[in-house]
């Protein structure tokens, strides 16, 4: 964290866009830590959920979204669920991920991302996980090609926990459904997308 | 024809910022009857009243309106100064341009001068038919009633029979002491609650102007400032007090297990003949009929048979009396929150998990442990004890936004009575920001931590689960940014405070208003504090907002303060503004007698003309409230209100209407 801020860092503008997207008073937070008390992802954090509200409060972009906060968060919803100020912790931390898509900020340069995106897309062409290409192409693009490979890779395979070849949808209208509904979701992405930004 | 002077106040910019008040004026003057007009800065100022008593004299005008604020803010102001000029105090009506106008209808000028206009409009229809009335009287009976004897009812009690005035106090419970009767030491000396409570609870048990009427309460109510009638119901108690001589063998011999003791906060049994406390002033028993043997079967008696002076009365009844008094304190304190809301504390579920009233109980020398902590489910004494603060202050997301204002207080006190009992103990703290605004109250904290080593944490508690026979705490540290995780032999939840179950239907019976979560309202947040809106009903203590001691004690004072002044005076000046019957117009229907919500309508045979006896409607002046409701259902036009009558109120919508 950096030791003083500097008032022209105080990007109002990025609080707002914030609260705009994620429909969430941000500024209604008071502080009190009790969703990064409950978080069990804040251990891998830079900034656990808490900090990360007071950086969005203050309009501290640069730190918000060079972070990797909002890659590692799974979800969960705990921090929504205990916090006394109704504030949809989680909800923000999935709009972090949409504008962090959307280019309109400079973003993290965490590999969640670059997992996310060959996850999806490995979905979308076979239709089912095919975990050898999966973890071949993250590996090659996030430039460590012998990651995890022995042992755990090769006791994974040994096990039949890894097929070589991918496994493919079968039934054609149920690939046809499948590729349909990502069609829907890459319209989706791109309105969201247009929002963000718009 | 009437002469009517119209005085339209700018109040600075408050309202000539945005009511154009010249125009207002020089309308004014256009209207019948209306022979001088002008507006100026501060109608209310010296300068302003004196205005208008001059032009009052000079214009010989005999009734006025003023264009300003609230009556609320100045009728009283404007009724004097048109007396001092020498006309009736009733021949003066405002026109409240300032709440209902200027203020919220900042954005659109002309509108808000034309609003002005029709409101000043109507107030000089209805000044128009105004008549002189005379000024009312009423007795004060100079007898109060307090309800609760915690601490602020004790108070106040105390210092309205000091001053030589009757004083009833009902409390509902068998003893009074209230909530502080159970704390142990109390925050910011460390002085223990019962040295300072029990001389009082004495006191006012031996006062010979104060009367305890315990196991009792309030059940109906009527009339009105200086004449309340109330009716107090005294619960049986199965017990003649006049018989018993507090021996307390009854207590000792009952076999019956069933109850847990209030006092105790549950986590002691009581019997069900008992005494709340040793100290419990009066020190009579009562029998809990829900957990009698005797009542639930049919069998037992024991207390009966043990008894050396046969108190022991099991036919006992409630018994209801109707008692006038002249003024009221309301002093019912709080209730604290209710830690099964928090389901992520497992309050209930855990049997480590406390409230901070049990904490109190657990550490008090006269409670059921004798002043030994040990946690609840094993009976062992604790190592690390970690305090939450906030359950159930401070969060919008269970209903309760504000700051309970003595948590952060009692927080560092218990911890600092655990280190002080126990100093190798761990004490840890989970705050969100420390209120401590008092007198010598900061440093009180500041000495938890630095003298007896409480460690304060910065954050809320996300959860506690049990593992073996410990409690793990997750919490979290923001000052460091981290996830704190603490196994705790007790947990003690700091719990806001609201007001009692029964706030509200207490409040009901006496028209007194009170907010969302049942606190009674003050007649004003800054001015009025112990006043309501309700002439004759004051408040004190924790019923009105969440209070500490001091702050109780001195608004108990000051509620006295209020009833004294009022019984300070032989009679009381009340409003002529009250029902009239015109018994020539009146059919005796007896409509108006049946709707009065007050029953201020009496029936009567009276002499008309010459021996013609007719059946017709009279008002009792000083039972009548002046509220109308006879008024609309007349179905002769016999009934009018004085200084409102209908047509008064006609005129005023004709003219809103044209
Ligand atoms: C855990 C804890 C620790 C505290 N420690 C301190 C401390 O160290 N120092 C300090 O200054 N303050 C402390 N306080 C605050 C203190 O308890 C209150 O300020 C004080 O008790 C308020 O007094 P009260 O008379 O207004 O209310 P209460 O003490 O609640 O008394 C109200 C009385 O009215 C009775 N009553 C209620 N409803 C009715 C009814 N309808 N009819 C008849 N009677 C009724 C009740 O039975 C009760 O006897 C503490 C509070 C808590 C919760
Ligand atoms: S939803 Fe995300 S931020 Fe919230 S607690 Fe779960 S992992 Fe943490
Ligand atoms: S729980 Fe809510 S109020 Fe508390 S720190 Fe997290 S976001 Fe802010």
């Amino acid at each position: 964290m950096k030791q003083y801020l500097e008032e022209k860092n105080f990007k109002q503008g990025f609080r707002k866009d914030v609260e705009r997207l994620s429909k969430q008073k941000i500024s209604n937070c008071y502080q009190c830590g009790k969703c990064s008390a409950g978080c069990p992802m804040a251990f891998k954090m830079d900034y656990p959920p808490t900090m990360t509200m007071r950086l969005i409060q203050l309009g501290l972009h640069d730190e918000v979204m060079g972070s990797n906060t909002a890659w590692y968060c799974v979800s969960c919803e705990t921090c929504t669920t205990r916090c006394p100020r109704e504030i949809d912790i989680a909800k923000v931390m999935d709009t972090l991920k949409i504008m962090a898509q959307a280019g309109k900020y400079e973003v993290s340069d965490t590999e969640i991302p670059i997992f996310d995106w060959i996850f999806l897309k490995s979905l979308q062409y076979t239709g089912k996980v095919y975990e050898l290409g999966l973890i071949m192409t993250y590996n090659i693009i996030s430039l460590n090609p012998f990651k995890d490979v022995f042992p755990l890779g090769l006791q994974m395979f040994l096990k039949g926990k890894i097929a070589l070849f991918p496994h493919f949808i079968n039934d054609p209208v149920a690939m046809w459904e499948h590729l349909e509904m990502f069609s829907k979701i890459h319209k989706k992405q791109k309105e969201k997308i247009r929002e963000t930004n718009g | 024809m009437a002469r009517i002077g119209v005085f339209v106040c700018h109040c600075g910019t408050n309202i000539a910022g945005v009511v154009d008040v010249k125009r207002v004026a020089e309308y004014a003057l256009t209207l019948p009857g209306v022979k001088y007009a002008i507006d100026y800065k501060y109608m209310c100022s010296d300068p302003g009243q004196n205005a208008i008593i001059e032009a009052v004299k000079e214009h010989k005008l005999d009734r006025i309106v003023v264009t300003a604020c609230s009556p609320r803010m100045h009728e009283g102001t404007f009724r004097k100064a048109a007396e001092r000029s020498g006309i009736n105090q009733y021949m003066s009506e405002m026109a409240n341009v300032r709440e209902h106008d200027s203020w919220v209808h900042s954005d659109d000028k002309e509108a808000a001068t034309l609003k002005a206009m029709k409101l000043m409009e109507m107030s000089v229809a209805k000044v128009r038919r105004s008549e002189a009335l005379s000024k009312m009287y009423a007795t004060v009976e100079k007898r109060a009633l307090v309800i609760g004897g915690g601490i602020a009812g004790i108070q106040a009690a105390l210092d309205i029979a000091e001053a030589g005035h009757k004083v009833v106090i009902v409390e509902k419970d068998p003893s009074i002491g209230g909530r502080m009767a159970q704390l142990d030491k109390t925050f910011p000396t460390l002085d223990c609650s019962a040295c300072i409570l029990t001389p009082k609870m004495v006191a006012a048990s031996q006062h010979p102007n104060i009367e305890l009427r315990v196991y009792s309460e309030v059940v109906e109510v009527n009339g009105y400032v200086g004449n309340f009638d109330i009716k107090i119901k005294k619960k049986a108690s199965s017990v003649d007090n006049k018989k018993c001589i507090s021996c307390g063998v009854c207590t000792l011999k009952c076999p019956s297990k069933r109850a847990q003791s209030e006092f105790d906060e549950k986590i002691a049994p009581r019997k069900a003949i008992y005494t709340p406390f040793p100290q419990a002033v009066p020190n009579k028993p009562v029998i809990d009929r829900e957990a009698c043997t005797f009542f639930l079967t049919g069998k037992c008696r024991i207390c009966e048979k043990v008894c050396p002076t046969q108190a022991i009365d099991f036919n006992q009844q409630d018994e209801v009396v109707t008692e006038k008094f002249g003024a009221v304190v309301l002093a019912t304190g709080f209730d604290i929150f209710d830690s099964n809301v928090y389901g992520e504390y497992g309050y209930g579920e855990y049997k480590d998990v406390v409230t901070s009233l049990q904490f109190e109980r657990l550490i008090n020398s006269s409670g059921p442990t004798e002043g030994h902590v040990v946690r609840l489910s094993d009976k062992k004494e604790p190592k690390n004890l970690v305090w939450i603060q906030c359950v159930g202050s401070r969060d919008e997301s269970k209903g309760r936004p504000y700051c309970s204002r003595v948590c952060c207080m009692y927080t560092a006190k218990q911890a600092m009575l655990m280190k002080e009992h126990y100093p190798e103990v761990n004490c840890y703290v989970f705050y969100i920001d420390i209120r401590a605004a008092g007198k010598n109250y900061e440093e009180f904290v500041q000495k938890a931590q630095n003298e007896y080593g409480v460690i304060y944490l910065r954050g809320r508690v996300s959860k506690i689960y049990e593992k073996k026979d410990k409690l793990i705490v997750r919490g979290a540290d923001t000052l460091s940014g981290s996830q704190v995780e603490i196994v705790a032999d007790m947990v003690v939840l700091a719990n806001g405070l609201e007001p009692r179950k029964d706030a509200k239907s207490l409040a009901q019976l006496f028209h007194v208003s009170y907010d969302q979560y049942g606190f009674f309202t003050e007649l004003h947040p800054k001015l009025g504090p112990v006043e309501t809106a309700i002439a004759g009903v004051f408040v004190a203590g924790a019923c009105q907002a969440c209070k500490d001691i001091p702050d109780t004690v001195a608004q108990a004072g000051a509620a006295a303060s209020k009833v004294l002044g009022l019984f300070s005076k032989e009679k009381m000046e009340v409003e002529p503004l009250i029902a009239k019957v015109d018994p020539l117009v009146c059919s005796g229907c007896e409509t108006c007698y049946n709707v009065c919500p007050y029953s201020a309508i009496e029936m009567e045979d009276r002499e008309v003309s010459r021996g013609n006896l007719k059946h017709v409607a009279k008002v009792l002046d000083s039972v009548c409230k002046g509220c109308g409701a006879c008024v609309g259902a007349c179905y002769s036009k016999a009934v009018d209100l004085k200084g409102f009558s209908e047509r008064q109120v006609y005129d005023q919508i004709e003219t809103v209407t044209q």
